[in-house]
């Protein structure tokens, strides 16, 4: 069954065509990929899949309960609280903030109390919040944080902070999940975790998980199909030995020689 | 209930009423004389101003600079209701239209203002600010630039009782998970709409609460010092909360309020000398901005398990 | 409609002065960010420093014109040397609290050394009228109108035409990248500050000849509208800026002279958030919007 389905997206800045009549069906607990070359349009892809952009013209349909609901155009907030959840590419943390609240922060639409009750700290204030705690705690010590939570979250080495997103991303309780280049910047150890990380919570919580990745090794690994674009329009699509003998697939990434 | 008596709302509790009786006996104790009574007073509304001016900019980071506007809506919303009825009742019927008007005119002036970001917010909100003023000014009711004659309606327990109601008010808002959007609004809004945060939502309810209590300070004032006029609310009001908030750091609570204590005392003793006043907080602003651009205590608190670990801390060193 | 072509011709020269201030405003936020809040104080000094000109020594309109726009140029650089190039790496925010202290410092400083009193500005221009056509023109307007014309072609073209003009441009779109490309930044932002402030000089005398009078707080109010001026135009463009001194002048002249006068300072906040709301990045301004 289709959780995400894209027909003929396309977004224009100006004159610019950044990401054209693109189609995309994402299944249920599917891992996918989406690679192409730098500038390819990736980002903005995922930025109008997430509401930060609206579309220009098209369609995006999420399962909500079994029956396809029109997202393009929505806000982000509306779209996260519908199921979909992502990390950014060049690490957007709550900085100043502990790595708890980090992850407090994104549970909040999950949160049943209001301003009021929060002011008159009413017994459902204690209860929730009590919860929440627990809650954040178990999802820091899925992505091996747990030891630092009251550390800040600037103080953090670099792979961390990546696991720190995608933990704050999950705190969303999220269908689907978008990770935005989760490996850039890794070495390879930290990669291999890293991969191992994806499988696990993907299988954990259920997730359709879907990634920009630049090294392919993680890609080729851990993908069931793959996406690739380039000048913002879908070159290729399918399994991973499928992309790596793909002619377009090559020209994209090493030129018209082969 | 029990959740609600744990050790760190004792210790609050506690201080609280520690400091009243501390307050009350050094002035039925003569110590802290009628002058000293005034000082008091003002410290007490500029903790309010201070606070909640604190929410809006330094826990939710949106730069208002129409603060005194809330405040001005406040003392002449008690101020005209006492003219028609001199009691307190008409005192506190005023305090309630103030709120009530308050709220609304911020969330007119939030919604459209609040889409701008960081220089063009302050702006935007110091015309508001100031065309309440103008409004206010050209009124019939509040009797234009002569303002309002009034008498002493408050005494030192109601207004430290009020103060505690702001505060636990808005410390409790800010200690929450309403509280927490607020602040990953500041930090980093595209983030925080991305989980799931309704950024626009949050801005205005900091918005508005802010005002809310800044109006109920505005009450206190009208309700002390006997005489109203619009020229006390121009934007340089404004920014002497402001100046408050910075000092004690944008984002701390505690220190907003260390910060509204010390300015009051500075300025009760170099009211001699208010040019030189002016002198030093010109320079002390480009300071802080220069050597301590987060204030006194920066986003941290002033907690009384701080202070243990501070001491436990120094233990260690010695050992 | 007389009372509408004679409050036109007082909204000219009120613009003028705006417009003047408000290039400074646009000019520093162009380069550094900064709503240079203490921008309205210099230009209370420059009608000081043309007062004490004209009482002290003596000197003309124009003498005294230069001299407060040579004073108040020095003293810009001066102020943004100390206060605000420790803030370059800063956040906005900080730069315009640090902004707000030197208005305040200036002010002060102005109080205590000049006194807190009006004072009046002496008249060296001829306080003759021209009547014409039911209008009343005074030299003084013209002077003012047609000193600001010359002044923004100027500025125009030591914007458009001169090196250190290509090297604010530069600075403006990229700081990092003109320094990669051997301009010296510093000096860059001094000269903006310079003529800046320069320009504010100049409005504090022509303002100081057109209302008779100075004090030290005359700076507070119309540095805002000028900032408003200036936001309205598009901040960052200096044709903006002299637009929008026009406009705002000449609206606050409508609005008094049709009865509105009390009101007028809320027409112009008005003004300011319609722009705000409508569009942000002023008339001539281009959104730009944060990259994810």
């Amino acid at each position: 069954m289709n959780v995400l389905k894209v027909s003929g997206l396309t977004k224009n800045f100006g004159g610019l065509c950044a990401v054209s009549n693109v189609n995309m069906e994402l299944n249920e607990r599917e891992l996918i990929g989406l690679i192409g070359p730098n500038g390819a349009g990736k980002t903005t892809l995922f930025n109008l899949l997430t509401g930060v952009y609206e579309p220009s013209s098209g369609k995006i349909e999420l399962n909500v309960d079994g029956n396809m609901k029109s997202i393009g155009g929505l806000k982000p907030y509306v779209v996260t609280a519908m199921g979909l959840a992502r990390t950014f590419q060049n690490i957007r943390l709550f900085k100043s903030q502990s790595v708890l609240d980090n992850v407090k922060i994104a549970m909040h639409k999950n949160i049943k109390y209001g301003t009021a009750a929060a002011i008159l700290r009413l017994p459902k204030f204690y209860a929730e919040e009590e919860r929440v705690q627990r809650e954040a705690e178990e999802l820091l010590k899925v992505v091996h944080l747990y030891d630092k939570k009251d550390e800040l979250a600037k103080n953090l080495p670099y792979g961390e902070q990546r696991r720190l997103e995608i933990a704050r991303a999950l705190a969303t309780s999220p269908k689907i999940l978008f990770l935005d280049e989760p490996a850039a910047g890794m070495n390879p150890q930290e990669t291999a975790e890293l991969t191992e990380l994806i499988h696990k919570i993907k299988e954990d919580f259920n997730l359709t998980v879907i990634l920009i990745e630049h090294d392919m090794s993680l890609v080729m690994t851990i993908c069931e199909r793959i996406y690739v674009l380039d000048y913002g329009k879908l070159i290729a699509h399918g399994n991973p030995e499928e992309i790596k003998n793909n002619p377009r697939v090559i020209e994209a990434y090493l030129g018209e020689e082969i | 209930m029990k959740k609600m008596f744990n050790k760190y709302n004792l210790c609050w509790i506690l201080s609280m009423i520690g400091s009243y009786v501390l307050l009350s006996v050094l002035m039925s104790a003569g110590i802290i004389d009628s002058v000293y009574q005034t000082v008091v007073t003002t410290i007490i509304i500029n903790i309010i101003l201070a606070t909640s001016l604190n929410l809006i900019i330094g826990i939710t980071g949106q730069f208002s600079l129409g603060h005194a506007g809330f405040m001005c809506i406040g003392a002449y919303s008690a101020g005209v209701m006492v003219k028609q009825m001199p009691s307190m009742t008409g005192f506190m019927l005023g305090i309630l239209i103030g709120v009530i008007i308050s709220a609304i005119v911020a969330m007119i002036v939030a919604i459209p203002t609040l889409r701008l970001k960081g220089d063009y917010l302050a702006i935007a909100t110091l015309g508001f600010g100031e065309i309440i003023r103008i409004v206010v000014l050209n009124m019939k009711i509040t009797n234009g630039a002569a303002g309002l004659v009034l008498p002493k309606m408050l005494n030192f327990p109601f207004m430290y009782g009020v103060l505690m109601l702001c505060l636990i008010v808005i410390i409790n808002f800010v200690r929450s998970a309403p509280g927490r959007a607020c602040i990953s609004v500041r930090e980093d809004e595209i983030a925080s709409e991305a989980m799931g945060i309704n950024t626009t939502k949050y801005k205005v309810y900091a918005f508005i609460i802010g005002a809310v209590i800044a109006s109920i300070a505005g009450a206190m004032y009208a309700g002390n010092f006997y005489v109203i006029k619009p020229e006390m609310f121009t934007f340089n009001k404004s920014i002497d909360i402001l100046v408050m908030v910075v000092f004690g750091g944008m984002g701390s609570m505690t220190g907003s309020v260390i910060a509204a204590i010390v300015i009051g005392l500075l300025n009760s003793f170099l009211q001699n000398f208010s040019s030189v006043r002016m002198i030093v907080y010109g320079i002390a602003l480009v300071c802080i901005m220069i050597f301590r651009p987060s204030g006194l205590l920066g986003t941290k608190e002033f907690t009384f398990s701080g202070i243990g670990n501070f001491f436990k801390k120094r233990k260690e060193v010695k050992k | 409609m007389t009372v509408f072509f004679q409050q036109l011709i007082n909204g000219l020269s009120l613009g003028s002065i705006y417009a003047l201030i408000a290039l400074g405003y646009t000019m520093v936020y162009g380069i550094i960010k900064l709503i240079n809040f203490a921008h309205g104080d210099i230009y209370m000094l420059g009608a000081y420093i043309g007062f004490m000109a004209i009482t002290v020594l003596g000197v003309g309109f124009f003498p005294a014109l230069l001299i407060a726009m040579v004073g108040c140029a020095i003293l810009g650089v001066v102020i943004e040397r100390i206060a605000y190039k420790p803030l370059r790496n800063a956040t906005r925010i900080a730069a315009l609290i640090t902004a707000i202290g030197v208005s305040y410092f200036i002010e002060a400083m102005t109080q205590r050394f000049m006194g807190t009193n009006v004072r009046a500005f002496p008249n060296v221009l001829s306080t003759e009228v021209i009547q014409f056509a039911g209008l009343r023109i005074s030299y003084q307007q013209i002077y003012i109108f047609v000193t600001t014309i010359v002044l923004m072609l100027i500025l125009q073209t030591i914007v458009k035409k001169t090196k250190v003009g290509r090297a604010m441009r530069a600075v403006s779109v990229d700081a990092d990248a003109a320094r990669l490309m051997g301009i010296n930044v510093d000096a860059t932002i001094s000269y903006t500050f310079a003529i800046g402030s320069a320009l504010a000089g100049a409005a504090g005398v022509l303002v100081g000849i057109y209302y008779n009078s100075i004090n030290p707080l005359m700076g507070m109010v119309p540095g805002v509208k000028a900032f408003i001026a200036a936001v309205f135009g598009g901040i960052g463009i200096v044709p903006g800026a002299m637009f929008g001194g026009f406009f705002i002048g000449i609206a606050e002249a409508l609005v008094s002279g049709y009865g509105g006068s009390l009101y007028k300072d809320a027409v112009v906040y008005i003004i300011l958030i319609v722009i705000l709301i409508i569009k942000p990045a002023g008339l001539l301004g281009k959104n730009v919007k944060e990259k994810v």
